[in-house]
């Protein structure tokens, strides 16, 4: 063996992002990609552009998920979503250096958006197991029965994603939809999908159920029309659409009766959100149960 | 791939099925048995198995990859909406449960007539297919919608009975008025090779049909292990006088697929080029999605031809994969994407 010991440069592995449907991580039916930029216009990535069966497969994907998400306890939705934020605590590295580039902000600007990020997962785990007390409860009735309104999720949601924020803005309102048992077809920022397309490797690694979030990323326009249309498709949250598009979303959306949620101007993704969001996709469920039947003295007990 | 694998594999997996021609052409069609140009090698149990046994060995894997290169067809507009509504009328919409009620029954019957009570464009199914003492009440639900009911008999699903008993329903259901009868083959006997006792079984029950049931004989080709196996029963029970083929009773693991239907639609083409009798396929079980079905259909045109392409020739046994053809045939209709809530919960 010769002596001389060369040191040979290493082959960086580049990354290839992918959109994240029902547990996995599909390219692009359509097999599109687009190029994303950094703040600066340097190429960061090719991103999948997915198209409108993107988007359908990702409904059935997100249906399919549905009664299991709904249906497990409160507490244990909690508990997932907890494990969300310890497993973005272990990538923050990673956030922080996708934040940065994608929206020209110094490391410790994008550092604290990233922690408000992990901050905001961890705030909206807490709500699992008590929003039904605040929006729910039981009801004064007069006659002998218990009335209880009980707060339940909506059913799939379609989340266009904020397109400034694309972190904290994208946590902001993925994780007051999936809290109540909702499931999410999350369409990321167009200019900056790559923490969102990251964010789904860290779903996928934390005891999410497939199909709980699918994010897909292309064109927002060309995305959300279909899903605005789709009839399995029970509410829409329009945080990322523009005016004219939001608009045009809104009336696609009126053919199903959608539950749709306007697009609102935020100042501070990082200020505290209050229940705005996480109110906007519950449906309230009334019953009634009897006490029993009634003694003498007007009263079963 | 598969594409450079069909084109090498095309000639061998197109060669005809056929066996060599008997010496001397059959004298005459006795009672009930078919009359056709093959009939004397049924004469014996080993004139029999020495023609099942002729038969060319299938080529597995260029079966397999002819299946998929027909299977990535790209069907679409005008094209879709033909093959959508062709595959709707091809449907034998089925019910096989333990748990089966005359109601069910009856909206089984309901939805068979009016797939999409939005859209009554929408053409019915071909049939319903229901155990035989639902017979009466199916044959009520559909009366007067041209759906045919037909009854799964002879033991259904193992077939593990007496012949007297599997007779016996066969003759009830076709009593209660089943236009079509789905009978299972004696896979025990097949497997062990004894090929005349299957043979005489179906021929026993075609007699017990008479001339108003059409009889589908199910080989169950996930219990048969080979191609060669799907082949000479394929071979079997046409000439044994089946009115059509049939894949499987969908209570097994594997079901209808692609190259076990083709191999089935090939058959059948030999068989009539052989002998002039037309005969029909239906594979049942596991079929769920439209594109599936349209898969299935590419099939059919390119192997047996457009004869075939009707519902007295080829049928679908499914009941989930109706909906799923409702759902697109909305899409192409409204341009949105339909869902579950929109079709009937069955």
């Amino acid at each position: 063996m010769s002596e001389k010991s060369e040191t040979i440069e290493r082959l960086s592995v580049f990354k290839t992002y992918k959109l994240y449907v029902g547990g996995k991580f599909p390219r692009s039916e359509s097999g599109r990609v687009y190029e994303v930029t950094d703040s600066k216009g340097k190429w960061l990535a090719n991103a999948p552009q997915a198209s409108r069966k993107d988007a359908r497969d990702a409904v059935v994907a997100a249906r399919k998920a549905f009664g299991g998400w709904a249906g497990a306890t409160a507490y244990n939705r909690g508990q997932v979503l907890y494990r969300v934020a310890e497993m973005l605590e272990g990538r923050r590295g990673q956030f922080v250096r996708e934040v940065a580039e994608a929206e020209g902000l110094s490391k410790a600007k994008a550092a604290a958006q990233v922690d408000a990020a992990v901050d905001r997962w961890v705030w909206y785990a807490g709500w699992t197991d008590k929003i039904a007390q605040v929006v729910g409860g039981g009801n004064p009735v007069a006659g002998p029965f218990f009335n209880l309104s009980s707060p339940e999720p909506t059913g799939v949601v379609t989340v266009l994603a904020p397109q400034e924020s694309s972190f904290l803005g994208l946590v902001s309102v993925v994780a007051p939809v999936i809290a109540t048992g909702n499931t999410a077809v999350v369409i990321a920022s167009e200019r900056a999908p790559l923490p969102a397309l990251s964010l789904g490797e860290v779903l996928a690694t934390s005891d999410l159920p497939g199909g709980v979030v699918n994010v897909l990323s292309g064109r927002t326009a060309e995305i959300a029309a279909p899903l605005a249309a789709h009839q399995d498709v029970n509410a829409i949250d329009l945080a990322g659409a523009d005016e004219a598009l939001a608009k045009e979303l809104e009336v696609a959306a009126a053919d199903n009766l959608k539950r749709v949620l306007r697009p609102q101007p935020v100042d501070d993704w990082s200020a505290t959100p209050g229940l705005d969001r996480i109110t906007a996709f519950l449906e309230t469920k009334t019953v009634w149960h009897p006490t029993g039947s009634l003694g003498a003295s007007g009263s079963s007990y | 791939m598969y594409s450079r694998y069909a084109r090498r594999y095309a000639r061998l997996v197109t060669m005809p099925s056929t066996a060599p021609s008997p010496k001397r052409s059959a004298p005459l069609a006795q009672g009930g048995a078919p009359s056709h140009t093959l009939t004397d090698v049924t004469a014996s149990d080993s004139t029999l198995r020495r023609f099942l046994h002729g038969l060319p060995g299938v080529d597995a894997v260029g079966l397999e990859a002819r299946a998929a290169s027909l299977g990535t067809r790209s069907i679409k507009t005008t094209s879709k909406a033909y093959a959508i509504d062709l595959a709707i009328s091809m449907v034998d919409l089925t019910t096989l449960e333990g748990a089966d009620t005359p109601g069910k029954v009856r909206a089984l019957g309901a939805k068979a007539a009016h797939p999409d009570p939005t859209d009554r464009t929408t053409p019915t199914t071909a049939a319903v297919c229901v155990y035989p003492d639902m017979v009466a009440v199916a044959k009520e639900a559909v009366a007067g919608s041209g759906v045919k009911v037909a009854s799964v008999a002879t033991a259904f699903p193992a077939g593990r009975a007496a012949l007297e008993v599997k007779l016996a329903d066969v003759r009830d259901a076709v009593a209660a008025g089943a236009d079509e009868i789905d009978m299972v083959i004696d896979r025990g006997a097949f497997l062990s090779g004894h090929y005349l006792k299957v043979h005489d079984e179906i021929v026993a029950v075609k007699e017990a049909c008479g001339t108003s049931a059409r009889l589908k004989v199910i080989f169950e080709t996930g219990e048969l292990s080979t191609y060669d196996n799907i082949r000479r029963a394929s071979w079997l029970g046409m000439l044994a006088g089946a009115d059509f083929i049939k894949t499987s009773t969908g209570k097994v693991a594997v079901n209808a697929t692609p190259a076990n239907t083709l191999l089935m639609l090939e058959a059948v083409r030999d068989f009539r080029a052989q002998t002039g009798v037309q005969i029909g396929v239906k594979p049942a079980g596991g079929i769920r999605t439209s594109k599936d079905a349209i898969k299935f259909l590419v099939l059919v045109n390119e192997t047996a031809g457009e004869d075939w392409l009707d519902n007295h020739w080829f049928r679908f046994g499914a009941s989930s994969l109706l909906n799923d053809l409702l759902m697109q045939r909305q899409k192409l209709a409204t341009g949105r994407y339909s869902g579950p809530d929109y079709v009937t919960v069955d």
